[in-house]
């Protein structure tokens, strides 16, 4: 590569990367100092002299215990995991099959079947949420998981199958016609030859689908009602602000928890995670 | 059937004769044992038609139910007056005349191109920016790299509230460092201002959004060969240079498809609004979402706020088409 002087390299880079980072990771621990301070040190004026924001001398679990207790957070932490789960599960089902028929099927219609799912790829939660409040109303899914675990898959699957598509593409046919020609039918050479291949193109799909309900916000606030039943995100800004009153080490505390599981999903399959964001692109 | 397979197989095993002989000659020899089993599901299984079918079906009735028919439902609703607990009557468009005449609306309206325009601006400069930055190859690499995504990774929802905090008119943090290394003496307010208020939202989502750009983008970079840029500089370009005229032609393609995607989110967002100013002060920031969510949802007139979120459709529909267009200009190539 181009050599160049040292200073160069602190002007150029080491300075701007440390300010990225920074930037990126302050408010993370700006949540944990918040969540581990007690309330007296919180509610200090910002231009209180013996204000020291950035570190406490006094740390406290008072935030979490009152999470736990005061709250019905153990709860929304277990809906969120649950749909998550459960609408990454069938978004996979779903992506996998209709990616493997898009990519290796021949039937009519098949291009403008791709383009349309593509589209519905495109189609914002916003667009939508109104008449599907209406329609989950009339199914009586109102303020059950099921209305979560039903309409996350719309904008999974579209994703789902689209990177699996383009997994399929770049799996050598003759491997398949290798196993059809040992007597494999085209169903078995499918499910026992191809699927296996696409492990890690199934699994980039499911961590990304995963992140994503667990980040879904607006179709849980509109379809969910009772406490108990909300994810983490909707339990949070609706349950945690007492009229005007902002909890705000209970809701650094919250925040905290709730981001822990898919930061600890994200940490353990990075590289997938990565391919699933890259491959959600470019297709 | 089977003749038709096993010309396809012999097509392809003298297309590939390093798989082929053998196999080639097997075919030929022995027909498929697949055709030969009767049992009718396997048969059926095997017709491609019908197999595509069956795969699809779970995908395109989900879709269905879930995307299509709310979207008719939509459309219907936009031109009745329905609310909560009243089936309304067809009105025509005059929900759509209603909201383009509302100042609220109006200001939503704007707020909307005002809010994606510039983010999507930063998000580019700073993901671009970024990217650059983490094609270098330094110690520590993967754990930057990772730790860069967290925004990303982290429900915006909940890193909107530590934002918001850090906002907060009283006790904000920012203004505490601000005013302790001299640079302000009056607080800035930061949300409790319609002008303010639109810039820290705009900052808070290119900071979610930076690193999906960031990301992306290093993805087709460390597709760009280094012999270019060696090339490049060895003929005298100096950084700016290589940038314009090596790096930039070929990361278009891929920077193109990231804009769209994220213009598409940040035109439809709704949740860091949500939490960050819910619209206010006085409705100075709303979005097309956060309005069409006041007025469908939180004062139930459900008609209207189907007419409200459905102005985002043309904008959408103009960008999904450039997308479509695109692939489509892509896979001819």
């Amino acid at each position: 590569m181009v050599i160049e002087k040292p200073w160069k390299r602190w002007v150029y880079f080491y300075i701007p990367l440390t300010v990225f980072l920074i930037g990126t990771l302050f408010p993370f621990y700006w949540m944990l100092i918040t969540a581990i301070r007690p309330d007296a040190e919180l509610y200090r004026s910002w231009r209180a002299v013996n204000n020291a924001p950035f570190w406490t001398l006094h740390p406290t679990l008072e935030h979490f215990r009152d999470l736990f207790e005061k709250t019905t957070f153990p709860h929304w932490l277990w809906n969120t995991f649950f749909i998550a789960v459960v609408s990454t599960g069938i978004s996979l089902f779903c992506g996998l099959l209709a990616g493997y028929a898009l990519a290796r099927l021949k039937f009519p219609m098949a291009g403008a079947l791709g383009t349309s799912i593509f589209v519905t790829y495109l189609v914002p939660p916003t667009l939508l949420f109104i008449p599907l409040a209406d329609i989950i109303r009339n199914f009586q899914l109102g303020n059950t998981p099921w209305a979560l675990i039903l309409t996350y898959p719309t904008f999974l699957i579209p994703f789902c199958t689209w990177l699996l598509m383009g997994y399929f593409k770049t799996i050598p046919k003759e491997l398949e016609e290798c196993a059809r020609i040992d007597g494999a039918t085209r169903f078995g050479a499918m499910v026992r030859i191809i699927f296996p291949i696409a492990v890690p193109g199934i699994l980039s799909a499911g961590i990304f689908a995963f992140t994503l309900s667990w980040n879904e916000f607006i179709y849980a606030l509109v379809f969910l009602s009772s406490p108990e039943r909300k994810t983490v995100p909707v339990g949070v800004v609706s349950e945690m602000i007492r009229g005007d009153i902002y909890f705000w080490g209970q809701l650094m505390a919250g925040a905290l928890l709730g981001s822990i599981p898919v930061a600890l999903v994200y940490s353990f399959f990075v590289e997938y995670y990565v391919t699933g964001l890259t491959g959600s692109v470019k297709g | 059937m089977g003749g038709r397979r096993a010309q396809e197989d012999l097509r392809v095993s003298v297309k590939k004769p390093i798989a082929g002989g053998t196999n080639g000659a097997v075919v030929v020899a022995l027909p498929h044992p697949g055709t030969q089993r009767t049992r009718r599901l396997t048969r059926f299984l095997e017709s491609e038609r019908l197999l595509a079918s069956l795969l699809l079906a779970p995908t395109v009735l989900l879709l269905g139910t879930f995307i299509a028919y709310p979207f008719v439902s939509g459309v219907w609703l936009s031109l009745s007056n329905t609310s909560v607990g009243n089936v309304g009557h067809f009105v025509g468009l005059k929900n759509f005349a209603k909201a383009w005449d509302d100042s609220i609306f109006q200001q939503a309206f704007r707020n909307t191109f005002f809010y994606t325009f510039w983010a999507t601006i930063f998000k580019l400069a700073l993901g671009m920016w970024l990217a650059m930055l983490l094609n270098r190859s330094f110690r520590g690499k993967r754990l930057v790299r990772a730790s860069m995504l967290l925004p990303f990774i982290i429900p915006t929802v909940l890193s909107t509230f530590a934002w918001r905090w850090m906002f907060d008119p009283t006790f904000s943090v920012l203004n505490w460092l601000l005013f302790r290394t001299g640079f302000i003496v009056n607080k800035i307010p930061f949300l409790s201002d319609g002008v303010y208020g639109m810039w820290c939202a705009i900052a808070v989502n290119t900071w979610r959004g930076m690193p999906f750009f960031a990301i992306t983008l290093l993805a087709g970079l460390q597709t760009i060969n280094p012999d270019l840029h060696e090339a490049a500089s060895l003929d005298g370009a100096n950084g700016w240079q290589r940038f314009w005229h090596v790096t930039w032609p070929l990361l278009k393609p891929v920077t193109l498809v990231v804009v769209v995607f994220s213009i598409i989110q940040t035109f439809s967002d709704f949740q860091l609004i949500y939490v960050l100013t819910g619209g206010g002060p006085a409705n100075a920031t709303h979005l097309l979402a956060t309005y069409a969510y006041q007025v469908g949802v939180a004062t139930g007139l459900l008609g209207e706020g189907a007419a409200i979120s459905l102005f985002m459709l043309p904008v959408l529909f103009v960008v999904v088409w450039v997308q479509l267009r695109y692939l489509r200009r892509l896979e001819g190539a």
